[in-house]
């Protein structure tokens, strides 16, 4: 008897496992498929494209092609300012974004409900279709920075950043996460004598983990991929980041391999962060549910 | 005496210097060419000699990856943050002259007497872009391939008619060594389209625009000619002889792998097409009854309108002319030098070179995409309308839908100046 | 929240401010540009004065007529047989340069249906545009609810508590981590005519059986392959936002529910799926919302063909106001996309309001 429902217990641990497996497997191909093709030749990684090779490292393997992009092009300088650009984003837009959150959420104030109506109707507006608008009024922006003051947002990491702080999604996010969270808890804080900035930081922000890591993923995906606005405004390599550096291999006949190898080099950075997040709050959150 | 030379040397050094450093004016240069080693080695050492070569102009360099190139000189022309210095792809040039963001060039042109007329930008009657060299697109195969089909070798005096080449499409794809006959390109969308694909219909006696005004494209695009174009281009599709939708990898390397029989290649992979079959040979476009006809222009360089030193910029412009430098592209990249003396100065277009037929070819039948600034909105109409009739779409139909989308953009545009 | 300790204008100023203002300038403020750029002539680039037309873009896209035709008649007046079925003159004879008309000038078939003997058309003036709208919402009507669906129960799988589920979780969400614009050039090799993987797939598991077939080459089967991929990509996505609701619910309430031996369904249907109310308008929006923006796919993949098979708004808006440098005919474009979507978005308020 025992032994048997050991068996069937097995037996459903085994059938789960699978169930991931076979669904993991749908998921990672490409992945697979990128990776080991940045370690082939171009010939041979065409000719692989046909059957199972394709996701084994088998045949003519090296690092060359990733050799070969460092010499096309400065891989680690548009990484660092991808990077440098989406982490800053992040940060900046996490505290901009669950403030005002916290505001359309929990505080009643007057012109509440309008901002917020105009705000989440702002998420339907595709960024390419303002972006050359936003050209012409970013080109003329001031700005004080090192310089002194400066006319003009061209050619610098705040042109990249600054319009992408805030943003009707990532407001949306923390509202719809809001609005799960006890009411009681925050009135009984004000009832006490808190004030609006000690709860959003005491109890609010602490209860936040899950969307914060949403949000931050969310941004950080949104941020990395840029192309088509820094491709506007960046006429300097040394501001470069990484989509508009992926043209660079582009060229009449197209460097596959090297173009693997970039990609799977740019891939590194988003995939870090995702881990980490995955670690810091999901996985901490997992068996505290917040709501009664 | 030996010490004293060498601190007079110093000291001359440093006054050169110091005098290079207050005197020099810096132009700033775009170009379209980041990712691309070997060119940039060219143009860095172009840069070099010029700066070194006076003391008023030092030209300093941004360059651009391809693909992204002509959106970034529109946002920075519309941020009011053009260069001195930019290069142009030939037919966009137009484009750019009529909106304002280039000015003519400031330079003898008795110098360019001897270039090809591709690499010459004129709109307007005005000098205002210059190429340093120019590309072509010949039919490429082997002579074993003509040899055992038993085809004629067509030549620049008699090249193959068009009977003659659907002759040859069917023998290459009667012959069942093929997976196609021929390989047109279809994978390269974009300038591609117009650039390799417009002279076909010009040898049929058709056009995108009509060049007698650049003011309506009736006649040309929909007309008979460019009906029976149109049939033709969708028969090699529906007859088998060439894929409608091509992977970039079997365009890149098919020939090669011998999937194909003819493929229409420009000059720039040749050199990879002699490296793996010695007996590549490449032919005259077939003349369809209007002659044979090749694209012509390929990227030049002009000067910016808001350029506050024009005439140093041409100054940069007329140093990069020297025959060296175009020899020097020719040999790194496989470009079609613009003047004869060059071409004898490269390995590969001197007389009895490889590919010296390209500059036959170039100077015989090279035909300039039309020249108006309503080129770019026409290309992108044209390569449309040439993507749908090679899946299936109606040929009559299709032409005159982009001849309406043509001439509903010439009239938006108040004519585009013509 | 009508207590007075919860009131506060200025804070709530405050801390909204910030974002509001951020967001009045940077996308607000463009947007209207963009509005008042759609009724006039402006050009991307041009040396030509701008001038106001109007409603004349939003004529040019969204122009229909209606035209019925009888069929082609001999002599004697006897309908004519193409084939078995009756002649009808071509719609061009109607459509270009014919004085009697003019209002019907550069018109295209839209679609056609025969009633009676004669024949009716559904003429527009911009079918490429028509054709993206209508492709625009089969992508987003397959999307957003499959999408949601496998998303939701992805989450459900992965929240288990399974040694090594974290690397399940990790790998499950990593094609969102990749570009869509990467992501759609390694497909491309996958959906390859000739040689692509899943033509080698299917072949191996059906023994040759299923043809080779040329996914993004074959008007009939591209925008499906675009949806597929899209899907696959992006289903990551709404996994992770389902999983942080989930983890919201409180484990006393499953403990309860396990309590009363409460079913797995009942768990669901009673626990898990009240709970996740917010979420779920969460993921609904937002995956409309992206399905509505559909670009870089397309733009990498298909470039709206074979034959517009593949046309979707946004890929118009850009096609037209960067590539043909017609930016007040793209701005048109993308104020449609606003209206359609802001009704859409107001319904899907309107359905999943909280009824009381």
């Amino acid at each position: 008897m025992a032994t048997i429902s050991a068996d069937n217990h097995g037996l459903r641990l085994a059938t789960r496992y699978a169930v991931l497996v076979l669904i993991a497997i749908v998921f990672i191909f490409p992945l697979v498929f990128m990776l080991m093709s940045s370690l082939k030749p171009d010939q041979q990684l065409l000719q692989d494209t046909a059957s199972l090779r394709a996701f084994l490292p088998v045949g003519d393997v090296s690092l060359r092609n990733y050799t070969a992009a460092f010499d096309r092009a400065p891989v680690a300088l548009f990484i660092f300012n991808s990077v440098l650009v989406t982490g800053v984003t992040v940060v900046l837009s996490l505290l901009v974004c669950s403030m005002a959150a916290f505001a359309f959420v929990f505080i009643g104030w007057k012109g509440r409900d309008f901002l917020l109506t105009v705000i989440l109707a702002t998420l339907i507006v595709p960024f390419e279709t303002i972006a050359i608008p936003l050209l012409l009024i970013a080109s003329k922006l001031p700005w004080i920075g090192m310089d002194g003051l400066t006319w003009g947002w061209l050619n610098s990491y705040h042109v990249q950043i600054v319009p992408f702080i805030a943003d009707g999604l990532t407001i949306f996010l923390f509202v719809q996460y809001f609005k799960d969270l006890p009411g009681e808890l925050i009135e009984a804080a004000r009832v006490e004598g808190a004030t609006w900035p000690q709860i959003y930081r005491r109890i609010v922000m602490p209860l936040a983990g899950p969307v914060l890591a949403t949000a931050a993923i969310l941004k950080f995906l949104a941020m990395y991929n840029q192309y088509l606005w820094p491709l506007m405004v960046v006429q300097q390599e040394g501001y470069r980041p990484v989509m508009v550096g992926l043209q660079y291999f582009f060229q009449q006949n197209v460097a596959w391999g090297e173009v693997m190898a970039y990609l799977s080099m740019i891939t590194v950075p988003v995939l870090a962060f995702y881990l980490y997040l995955q670690r810091a709050f999901i996985a901490s959150i997992a068996s505290t549910g917040v709501k009664g | 005496m030996k010490h004293s030379n060498w601190l007079a040397g110093a000291a001359v050094a440093a006054i050169s210097l110091g005098g290079a450093a207050q005197a020099q004016t810096t132009l700033s240069m775009w170009y379209h060419g980041a990712g691309n080693e070997v060119e940039a080695k060219i143009v860095d050492q172009i840069i070099a000699d010029f700066n070194a070569s006076q003391t008023d102009w030092k030209v300093e360099m941004q360059s651009f990856p391809q693909a992204a190139y002509n959106d970034s000189v529109v946002a920075g022309a519309l941020a009011g943050n053009l260069p001195d210095i930019l290069d142009v792809d030939g037919p966009v040039m137009p484009n750019w002259a009529w909106s304002g963001y280039m000015q003519p060039l400031q330079i003898d042109e008795t110098l360019i007497e001897g270039f090809l007329p591709g690499p010459k930008g004129y709109w307007d009657g005005k000098l205002y872009s210059i190429g340093l060299w120019d590309a072509a697109v010949a039919l490429v195969t082997r002579q074993s391939y003509l040899d055992e089909l038993g085809l004629r070798t067509p030549t620049l005096e008699q090249p193959w008619t068009g009977e003659e080449f659907m002759a040859a499409l069917e023998a290459a794809k009667a012959s069942g060594k093929f997976e196609y006959a021929f390989d047109p390109g279809m994978a390269w969308t974009g300038e591609w389209y117009p650039y390799a694909f417009s002279p076909f219909l010009q040898s049929f006696g058709g056009d995108i625009v009509d060049r007698s005004t650049y003011k309506t494209a009736e006649g040309a695009l929909n007309g008979e000619a460019a009906i029976a174009f149109g049939e033709w281009w969708q028969g090699l599709f529906t007859n088998g002889y060439a894929q409608a939708s091509q992977d970039p990898a079997d365009r890149d390397s098919g020939f090669a792998a011998g999937k194909y029989a003819f493929s229409w290649n420009g000059n720039w992979a040749a050199l990879g097409a002699l490296s793996t079959f010695e007996d590549t040979v490449f032919l005259p476009a077939p003349d369809f009854g209007n002659g044979s006809k090749i694209g012509a222009a390929s990227w030049q360089f002009g000067v910016s309108a808001s350029s506050k030193h024009p005439e140093g910029a041409s100054a940069f412009i007329q140093f990069a002319l020297q025959d060296k430098y175009l020899a020097a592209f020719s040999n790194g990249i496989g470009l079609i030098p613009p003047t004869k003396t060059a071409a004898e100065m490269t390995d590969n277009y001197k007389d009895g070179g490889p590919m010296a037929v390209f500059y036959d070819l170039t100077k015989a039948q090279a035909l300039v995409r039309p020249v108006t600034p309503g080129y770019v909105v026409q290309a992108k109409v044209f390569e449309k309308a040439l993507a749908d009739i090679a899946n299936g779409a109606n040929v009559a139909d299709t032409l005159d839908a982009a001849v309406d989308e043509i001439n509903a953009d010439i009239e938006k545009n108040g004519g585009y100046g013509h | 929240m009508a207590s007075k300790f919860q009131r506060s204008n200025r804070t709530g100023w405050l801390m909204a401010g910030p974002a509001g203002l951020l967001i009045a300038g940077f996308v607000i403020l463009p947007f209207f540009f963009a509005f008042a750029l759609s009724f006039t002539n402006q050009r991307l680039i041009s040396p030509n004065p701008t001038e106001f037309t109007g409603l004349a873009n939003y004529r040019q896209l969204l122009g229909m007529a209606v035209l019925t035709v009888d069929p082609v008649v001999d002599a004697a007046g006897a309908v004519v047989l193409k084939d078995g079925v009756p002649e009808y003159p071509a719609i061009r004879s109607f459509t270009r340069n014919n004085p009697d008309y003019p209002h019907l000038q550069g018109m295209r078939e839209w679609t056609s249906f025969t009633w009676g003997d004669s024949r009716t058309y559904i003429l527009a003036r911009d079918v490429v545009f028509l054709t993206a709208i209508v492709n625009t919402f089969i992508f987003v009507i397959v999307v957003a609810p499959v999408q949601a669906g496998l998303a939701l129960g992805l989450a459900l799988l992965i929240n288990q508590r399974l040694r090594g589920i974290n690397l399940f979780r990790a790998i499950y969400f990593m094609p969102v981590v990749v570009s869509i614009v990467v992501v759609s050039l390694l497909w491309r090799f996958i959906y390859d005519g000739n040689s692509g993987l899943l033509n080698n797939l299917l072949g191996a598991i059906s023994f040759g059986a299923i043809p080779q077939i040329d996914w993004l080459g074959n008007p009939s089967t591209a925008l499906g392959a675009i949806i597929a991929m899209s899907i696959w990509q992006a289903v990551g996505f709404h996994m992770v936002i389902w999983l942080s609701g989930l983890q919201t619910i409180s484990p006393t309430l499953y403990e309860a529910g396990a309590i009363e031996g409460a079913s797995k369904w009942q768990t669901f249907r009673y626990i898990t799926w009240p709970g996740l109310r917010n979420t779920a308008v969460l993921v609904l929006i937002v995956i409309t919302m992206q399905a509505f923006a559909l670009f870089a796919q397309i733009d990498v993949m298909t470039s709206g063909g074979p034959l517009d098979s593949t046309q979707t708004i946004v890929f118009q808006a850009i096609e037209r106001g960067y590539g043909k440098q017609d930016i007040s005919g793209g701005s048109a474009i993308s104020v449609i996309l606003f209206v359609i979507v802001l009704t859409i978005s107001l319904i899907q308020r309107w359905l999943t309001r909280e009824r009381t």
